[in-house]
């Protein structure tokens, strides 16, 4: 057993199947940072910091005729969301139930998918610095209506080819530019997606939690996930009604190339 | 020539599983091609036509191992078993008995967790549309 303590849940192995199923279906959408940056691990709980290979002179060594440097890493951070579910309803799916409720484990699961959007593209004070918190680029601004998407998109490939950031491109969408690019079609009923698509030649993601938009290369190396422990369920406490859980993760992100990315604002 | 590495009609699969299929046909490939050229340096006399062709077998390790360490970051149930087999001294069958044991018991989930670590096995989602 680790430190999930699973094992420890009065919840059966097909109550575990049916719970982890659920978070994988709900999570797999919304984590928006996995489908455009490289992706490190997992490496387990254990791990605890990213190597930089970056060194920080040190005032004074232990003894003469003797100098010193202490390494820089960069420590993972952990994120936690914790939810409840009724023992009754677990154990009505044990029995063959298919509508027993998951809604706060749903709730949860969008939560920490968002929590993990934020922290990648926009950063998390004192802990994670975003793609958006590293770029050097001022960022463009979205118009009002999506049928102007296209220009704000390819000025921002533009200006990261300027940067000799080369494609193809990602784009994030915050939610609300993700509704409008999807119920918009162009003139002769072209489908504004699509067009987006020409433009990056990748992908288009819709990304609970981000603030407007971001674009990005895809060419790897500019943007690296590094996993300690993967989003998992775990076992916090129980009584007689309820099964106290929670989604948990932990990992670094660091950004290797802050140019190429360009942040578009709503 | 065609898309033979598909099983299935090429349409109705996903991207994410296009690549994968790619892949693991491109890893077939590899495979084909040490076999190859091992069967080519057992019986070859000519020292510079041999050492041409160990250098051609060393291309094909390399790109071999790329493949495989591609589809085991996609894949995190394989990857875990590979863990328990790969680089291991000792008996192969008895770690791979163990390995699947460790990985897939109790119907691949359960308590502990289909997946490394206890994880969902989410990973990497790149190439997965939207």
């Amino acid at each position: 057993m680790n430190h999930l303590l699973r094992s420890n849940a009065p919840i059966s192995d097909a109550g575990w199947n049916l719970l982890d199923e659920e978070a994988r279906e709900r999570l797999a959408p919304a984590l928006a940072a996995r489908k455009l940056v490289d992706f490190s691990g997992p490496h387990g709980w254990d791990h605890s910091a990213t190597d930089l290979g970056r060194v920080t002179p040190v005032g004074s060594a232990p003894a003469e005729g003797v100098s010193g440097l202490q390494r820089r890493v960069l420590p993972l951070v952990e994120i936690r969301a914790d939810f409840e579910l009724s023992r009754s309803d677990l154990r009505d799916a044990d029995r063959g139930a298919d509508d027993i409720d998951l809604g706060a484990l749903d709730k949860a699961a969008h939560q920490i998918a968002v929590a993990e959007n934020v922290a990648v593209f926009h950063g998390w004070h004192g802990a994670v610095t975003g793609i958006a918190d590293a770029s050097p680029h001022d960022s463009l601004q979205l118009p009002e209506t999506a049928d102007g998407y296209p220009r704000s998109v390819a000025s921002a490939v533009e200006r990261l080819l300027c940067s000799g950031v080369i494609g193809s491109y990602g784009l994030a969408l915050g939610r609300e530019q993700y509704r409008r690019v999807v119920e918009t079609a162009e003139h002769g009923g072209y489908p504004l997606l699509e067009h987006l698509r020409k433009i990056l030649e990748g992908p288009i993601v819709w990304a609970p939690g981000v603030d407007g938009a971001v674009v990005l290369s895809l060419r790897g190396g500019d943007f690296v996930f590094e996993s300690g422990q993967d989003l998992s369920i775990g076992f916090d406490s129980g009584d007689a009604d309820l099964v106290h859980l929670y989604l948990e993760e932990s990992f670094s992100f660091h950004v290797a190339t802050p140019e190429a990315a360009v942040t578009l604002k709503p | 020539m065609g898309f033979d590495q598909y099983h299935e009609p090429p349409e109705e699969l996903p991207p994410a599983t296009r690549t994968f299929a790619r892949l693991c046909a491109s890893l077939t490939e590899e495979a084909e091609a040490i076999g190859w050229y091992e069967q080519r340096l057992a019986i070859e006399t000519d020292p510079e036509a041999l050492a041409v062709m160990r250098d051609a077998q060393g291309e094909e390790f390399k790109h071999f191992s790329m493949d495989l360490e591609f589809l085991l970051r996609r894949t995190p149930a394989w990857r875990e078993v590979a863990q328990g087999i790969l680089f291991q001294a000792g008996d192969i069958v008895e770690h791979g008995e163990e390995a699947e044991a460790e990985t897939f018991d109790g119907d691949g989930a359960g308590s502990e967790g289909a997946f490394a670590h206890g994880s969902l096995g989410i990973g990497s989602l790149r190439g997965v549309s939207r």
